[in-house]
């Protein structure tokens, strides 16, 4: 137990005083931000661009549905051909040329047509499109003898108030609460394996290749070396993801302050303000707060720890295995692929199976594998599931979990003192009999 | 208690490769033991067998007595064949590391380092990088590593390789006094001049059997075959040739000397002593040089793997 304490002492300060690693902890909070910066720097050019667009409406049904605002001006052309129009507007400098020829308001929709330059961007004809959709209904409607004003009055905007059978409240805005809770963890477990469980591979083939490993092995079991080292890394791996978050947070902070950038302000996020203006929006962050509120804090953050600890150990302890097969990094990629297939599986199916249906059958059976549980189930978790089979999952795990640490020890033991020859499969599987 | 190290009929497989079958040696208290065979014989095998990193699959090892548990390993001291350091970690953190797996306090481990780097005039490696070591001195760390718990038992596997002469004497020293100071030394290797001169007790593998073992001395007196190497001043050296030829078996022997002598080597018949051959020689020439012809470790050695290898 002591040596255990040791070795997870060594491993964490090893990696922790490595410069590569302060380098990596340091430099990727600033290149996240730098380049969330200069994207948001971009789009913001992109967008103050102003944009021109020549309008040639012969059938005068466009008049006053297109309002220039800051980013788009439209210019009417008046009484003229084609032609005229085509060679005015790239005279102009316009963006493009939309032409409303003169046809009855019945089949104009069909002979509309937009002449740029250059492909127009498929939001900007969106945009141009539901606009123009909007007008000739509204004509449409008009010359049927609709009241306009009428159907305005009565447009109603619906919210559901969404409520389980036991009176728990949710909403749609709980479920992507719900929806961003399960695809960060599990999004974090995939990088976190896949970086650190790299780290500790490599980290025990250079114990191969500084041909220390057997004066180690002399003082203390294998298997206590891969714990510590399993252990340690880890820890070094908790405390770089910590401070990436405290970083990135500073210097997000920092720089929204001091540079004006304001991370907030995609188009995207735009569109849906201007979405969101429409509806009414107290109610909603209210319920935000309350759905926040109303999910299963304690539950998830338990079950967090717990599969993500799981999933962690299980997973690292291959990789150690695989470092401890091989004599360098060329060669671990054979092994390393059916390690990495099902945590991309895992994370498929997290993706298009889970946040559809939480509680399918594919969800429900991939919850319960072992090397896909722990990523499924902590995107299942937050749409609600027994305890009775996160304690299930969580068991089958641990179970599995130490089958792969006694696998993962025998390959380990035999693998560390073997040097020269690629193992293949069949020689993995004679070792565990040594 | 005679024997620190007892190893009863072990046997070892990896696979359908055997790597020792059915092995016993018996390492007594205080002797430094060579341990010797062919590459590949199953040196290394046996002897991590005995420091626990592999389990054999049947036989016994006994320490002092007792079987072999997992606190023994704190009484061995071991430097393999293989050995290295971490590239990254300096120096003196490094052996304390290595010291405190091996059950040392920090604060023990610090003071013997303290007196053991004075002692080899390598204190001012301690706050060195280990890449920055050469191989030379990087095996003096491994050194002071290796015997810093004070084990019982030691265990060398090619200790000298990847020293210079002088270090190694150096080493050859240390090993030398703490034998003296009470500790059991195995000797794993190729280099027969360093068992001619170190070991008392040694054991042969080969094809992972033993072929031989025992005192050095006893094993030498087994393999003498009574032959003499004699230089002889005389006027007539083929005539004086074919005159001992007739009483004894004669072959031309080549050795350094200072005058014009006829050199051969000579081998007693069963029933003949030393004086035999003394006398009858002192008769028919003076003789300058008579020396009995000791087989080396070496000719042991090979001549032992030749006569089981076929």
């Amino acid at each position: 137990m002591n040596h255990l304490i040791l070795i997870i002492k060594r491993e964490y300060l090893a990696k922790v005083k490595n410069k590569s690693f302060i380098l990596m902890t340091f430099l990727t909070p600033l290149i996240m931000v730098g380049l969330i910066a200069l994207v948001t720097y971009l789009t913001s050019v992109n967008n103050e661009k102003v944009r021109t667009i020549s309008v040639l409406d012969q059938a005068g049904f466009l008049k006053g549905a297109l309002v220039s605002n800051d980013y788009t001006i439209y210019h009417y052309l008046e009484s003229m051909d084609l032609e005229t129009a085509k060679t005015l507007s790239s005279q102009n400098n316009s963006y493009g040329l939309l032409y409303i020829p003169n046809h009855p308001l019945d089949s104009v929709s069909k002979h509309i047509k937009f002449l740029s330059e250059e492909a127009p961007s498929l939001t900007f004809v969106t945009g141009l499109e539901s606009k123009i959709e909007i007008r000739l209904k509204e004509l449409k409607l008009e010359k049927a003898g609709v009241d306009l004003s009428k159907i305005k009055a009565a447009k109603t905007y619906v919210n559901l108030n969404q409520q389980s059978y036991e009176g728990v409240k949710t909403s749609k805005t709980g479920s992507f609460m719900k929806l961003g809770f399960g695809v960060l963890s599990g999004y974090l477990l995939f990088m976190f394996i896949i970086i650190y469980g790299n780290l500790i591979m490599r980290s025990v083939i250079e114990e191969k290749t500084s041909r220390i490993i057997e004066i180690i092995v002399s003082s203390v079991k294998p298997i206590q070396l891969m714990l510590g080292k399993i252990f340690g890394t880890s820890l070094a791996g908790i405390t770089q993801f910590a401070l990436w978050i405290v970083l990135l947070g500073l210097l997000m902070t920092a720089a929204s302050f001091f540079l004006g950038v304001d991370f907030s302000a995609t188009p995207q996020n735009d569109m849906m303000t201007e979405a969101l203006n429409n509806q009414v929006v107290n109610s909603e962050i209210q319920g935000l707060i309350n759905d926040l509120w109303g999910l299963p804090i304690f539950n998830l953050i338990i079950a967090f720890i717990l599969f993500f600890a799981g999933g962690y150990l299980l997973y690292s302890s291959l990789y150690a295995a695989i470092g401890a097969a091989v004599d360098n990094e060329t060669d671990t990629q054979q092994f390393i692929l059916p390690v990495i297939m099902p945590l991309i599986l895992a994370f498929y199916v997290g993706f298009f199976t889970v946040l559809e249906d939480p509680h399918g059958s594919i969800s429900i059976v991939f919850s319960y594998i072992p090397f896909t549980s722990p990523i499924v189930m902590l995107m299942r978790i937050p749409f609600g599931v027994p305890l009775w089979e996160q304690l299930l999952s969580l068991t089958v795990l641990v179970i599995t979990f130490v089958i792969t640490v006694w696998v993962a020890a025998k390959i380990y033991r035999v693998g560390i003192l073997m040097y020269g020859k690629k193992p293949s499969y069949r020689d993995l599987v004679k070792w565990l009999k040594y | 208690m005679k024997d620190l190290l007892e190893v009863l009929e072990v046997s070892k497989n990896f696979g359908d490769f055997q790597a020792l079958s059915n092995v016993s040696i018996k390492v007594p208290k205080h002797s430094i033991f060579g341990l010797l065979g062919p590459n590949g014989a199953g040196k290394t095998t046996l002897i991590r067998i005995v420091n626990q990193i592999t389990m054999p699959d049947s036989g016994q090892v006994f320490i002092d007595g007792a079987p072999l548990e997992l606190h023994h390993v704190q009484q061995i001291g071991y430097l393999p064949e293989e050995r290295g350091l971490y590239k990254s970690m300096k120096v003196g953190e490094q052996a304390l590391y290595l010291a405190q797996l091996k059950g040392l306090s920090y604060n023990v481990a610090k003071n013997r380092l303290k007196h053991w780097f004075e002692k080899l005039e390598i204190s001012h490696w301690w706050d060195k990088k280990t890449q920055e070591l050469s191989k030379g001195m990087a095996q003096k760390i491994q050194f002071v590593v290796t015997v810093l718990h004070r084990p019982k038992l030691l265990i060398f596997d090619e200790p000298f390789s990847g020293f210079d002469p002088i270090n190694a004497n150096l080493i050859k020293d240390e090993i030398l006094q703490l034998r003296d100071e009470g500790a059991t030394v195995i000797f794993s290797t190729h280099r027969m001049e360093s068992v001619e001169e170190l070991c008392d007790h040694i054991a042969l593998i080969h094809e992972s059997k033993k072929i031989l073992d025992g005192k050095l001395v006893d094993i030498k007196r087994q393999y003498k075959t009574n032959s003499f190497e004699v230089g002889l001043s005389t006027s007539n050296k083929n005539q004086l040739k074919r005159l001992i030829a007739e009483r004894f078996d004669v072959t031309n022997a080549d050795f350094k000397s200072l005058g014009d002598d006829l050199k051969l080597n000579v081998k007693l018949g069963s029933g003949d002593r030393s004086d035999d051959l003394l006398a009858f020689l002192s008769q028919n020439a003076s003789i300058n040089h008579y020396k009995e012809l000791i087989p080396t470790a070496s000719e042991i050695f090979i001549q032992t793997v030749k006569n089981n290898g076929l």
